[in-house]
């Protein structure tokens, strides 16, 4: 068993480690040598094109796919994720991008379902308090737990999925496109909300398809390119666009030839065509 | 803009100042109105077709609201009463039991046959019949998971095949006639509480309902969240009360409370106490919702629509077995006819939803209520089946479109 800071490359307060990860589906090879660290209290952005393999990533991290090969490492010792409750009991918790909420049950149904406290004479008053602790400390913006959460707004929703996947304390949260479907304001909420989970010390892993939101929250960008690692970067000294060329896996896309089309004059366009 | 009222520590929930907080008996009252307006009508629209139902009977038979009739009912909204019940199981988890009518009228020609032919104690009957129905639902159940049959269709399935063995049970008879003096025909024909009893009983529901209530509030104080008003609490008892001597004297002043109707309101306890304070009872809410979001959360999916299905059968059993006794024989058209399309009914009008996740115990009581009056109440009139069956047919659909309708103001009011 390793200890510490063994696993190589990574600093001291590595929650999560990532060495060699592969993922095969028949002859498509969806991840290969995958790297990534994740410190406490630090928010990584995974960006990537369709098809670049985030959301098999975040499979393997939730342990919903076993890896073909590499290792996982928490806190610097080898674990396997065999499965999605052995990857929640390890202290990794999933925010799917659906929010797998139950739109008739309450708020604090929908907290504690699956894991309700005293199973044959539920203990709502317990629940209740836990319910707020919870979403006070994430300064959720929800007035009333005895509503059904059908009648929630979008970031709402995401609010209580997120606080749902607090309620076994995890170390790490994987949030997959977490403000795809939402508004403005909603997705500011959100974004709040991440940076509070990171102030509560937990590491963050974020998928987005939004370079705004990424450049707004994460402290670091991971970049996949078709199933391989295409370079890792502090957000702070790195442009969208170096960050889209890593994505896109050239200076020379379509982004670019469209940014720059802009500066040129049609004329010019003309002559190059 | 006023300044904050700092004065008063506001409980955990109510913190936010966007919430307006009901202080008082006459707050609670106001937001009671309010639920309703806004489309969150819960039991009342069925209270009132009862209140309209009665209302309209009476006035055209004076007989109707007599003790000796409203005595009759409770008997004979029992069988299929229990039937909704289980109706009721298989519909929260969005599912649906079409057989329920011919596996009442298997388990009521099984203990026929293991009483009567084979003279065998009826307790032995009784279990074999219930047996029988856990049975049939764990097939249902194993069909709908392994094959995936929907189980729309399993069950149709089902309501042709167990007419099949039911007739088959009692092939050459056309009937089988339980004995008189046996304990099932006694309990449902004979048996009634003894007044005191029933005054002693009416009084222990309503302090179990305080008690219950208190107990409840002063937790809720003491964690630091809202609780309703000792006041609110008193008044909702003390009209319980009330209504529950009102109903004893009414019916003791011909025959009483029969035991079997008593059986029943039990069974709808225990079933609500399932539904709402367990959390096998939160899972049926929650399959019924989202089965996905279910399974992830770690319900076991499977194992909770077997259980549904299980319980509803088990309780199409039960019911089957009190229609028999009601009738004191159980014959080929024990189950059939409008049995079936009755205990749906019930269900919905009572307040279930046909598409999951929404539904009480108390829906399949007084859904049963409005199917059994209506039923009576034509037959008082001598007004043949006919005039029944399309009667039935309109308060059923506008029970539905009422939900409906209120479905809609709930969502534009955000109750949901």
């Amino acid at each position: 068993m390793m200890k510490g800071t063994a696993v190589t490359g990574a600093g001291t307060d590595t929650v999560l480690s990532l060495r060699g990860i592969c993922k095969r589906f028949g002859a498509v090879a969806a991840l290969t040598d995958i790297e990534l660290d994740v410190a406490a209290g630090e928010v990584v952005a995974i960006v990537g094109d369709n098809g670049a393999g985030k959301s098999t990533l975040v499979k393997v991290l939730s342990g919903v796919y076993a890896p073909d090969a590499g290792k996982i490492f928490l806190h610097g010792e080898e674990e396997s994720l065999g499965s999605p409750a052995l990857a929640h009991a390890r202290g990794i918790a999933t925010v799917f991008q659906d929010l797998a909420l139950c739109e008739n049950l309450d708020v604090k149904a929908n907290l504690f379902l699956g894991q309700e406290i005293r199973p044959w004479l539920l203990d709502d008053v317990a629940m209740e308090k836990r319910s707020w602790e919870l979403l006070r400390q994430l300064s959720a913006k929800i007035p009333s737990l005895s509503v059904p959460v059908a009648a929630l707004s979008g970031g709402q929703r995401q609010t209580v999925a997120i606080a749902r996947s607090l309620l076994s304390n995890p170390k790490i949260i994987l949030l997959d496109e977490p403000t795809a479907a939402l508004g403005v304001a909603q997705t500011a909420e959100v974004l709040n909300l991440v940076e509070r989970l990171k102030q509560n010390g937990l590491g963050v892993v974020m998928i987005s398809h939004n370079m705004e939101d990424v450049r707004a929250v994460a402290d670091r960008v991971a970049v996949l390119r078709l199933g391989r690692n295409n370079g890792v970067y502090d957000v702070e000294d790195v442009s969208s666009e170096e960050i889209i060329a890593a994505i896109t896996g050239a200076t020379d896309n379509a982004v670019s030839r469209r940014a720059a089309r802009r500066v040129t004059s049609p004329q010019e366009e003309r002559e190059e065509l | 803009m006023t300044p904050p009222d700092t004065s008063v520590a506001r409980v955990t929930e109510l913190q936010d100042e966007r919430l307006v907080t009901p202080q008082g008996i006459t707050d609670s009252i106001r937001a009671s109105v309010r639920r309703v307006r806004d489309g969150d009508l819960g039991m009342l629209p069925v209270v009132g077709g009862i209140v309209v139902i009665w209302t309209i009977f009476q006035s055209l038979n004076q007989t109707f609201l007599s003790s000796t009739n409203l005595v009759n009912l409770t008997f004979d909204m029992v069988p299929v009463g229990v039937l909704a019940l289980g109706v009721v199981c298989a519909l929260l988890v969005g599912q649906i039991d079409l057989s329920v009518g011919s596996v009442s009228g298997v388990s009521a020609a099984i203990t026929a046959v293991i009483m009567v032919k084979h003279e065998q104690s009826m307790w032995l009957a009784v279990l074999a019949a219930v047996a029988a129905g856990c049975l049939i639902g764990w097939l249902y159940g194993q069909i709908l998971n392994r094959v995936g049959v929907p189980s729309f269709v399993v069950t149709l399935g089902g309501l042709l095949a167990f007419l099949g063995v039911q007739l088959w049970l009692l092939r050459g008879q056309n009937a089988i006639n339980l004995p008189y003096d046996s304990t099932l025909v006694k309990f449902a024909q004979l048996w009634f509480v003894p007044a005191w009893m029933a005054y002693t009983l009416a009084v222990a529901a309503a302090g179990g309902f305080l008690a219950n209530g208190w107990v409840r509030a002063r937790t809720r104080r003491d964690a630091g969240l809202s609780s309703s008003s000792l006041q609110w609490l008193l008044m909702q008892a003390l009209l319980l009360l009330t209504g529950l001597l009102l109903a004893v004297f009414y019916l003791n002043r011909t025959r009483g409370v029969a035991w079997m109707f008593v059986f029943f309101v039990a069974l709808v306890l225990v079933m609500n106490y399932v539904l709402t304070r367990t959390k096998f009872g939160r899972s049926l809410y929650a399959v019924g919702g989202n089965a996905e979001a279910s399974r992830r959360a770690g319900i076991n999916v499977r194992g909770v629509y077997t259980s549904a299905f299980v319980m509803c059968s088990a309780l199409a059993a039960l019911g089957g077995i009190l229609a028999a006794s009601r009738l004191a024989a159980a014959n080929q058209s024990t189950g059939t006819g409008d049995v079936n399309l009755n205990a749906i009914a019930a269900a919905v009008i009572g307040g279930t939803s046909l598409f999951g996740g929404r539904g009480s115990a108390f829906a399949a009581l007084l859904g049963v209520l409005v199917i059994q009056s209506i039923s009576s109440g034509l037959t008082l009139l001598n007004l043949d089946s006919s005039y029944r069956f399309m009667i039935t047919g309109a308060v059923l659909l506008i029970a539905v479109g009422l939900d409906s309708v209120a479905r809609r103001s709930r969502q534009a009011h955000g109750r949901g």
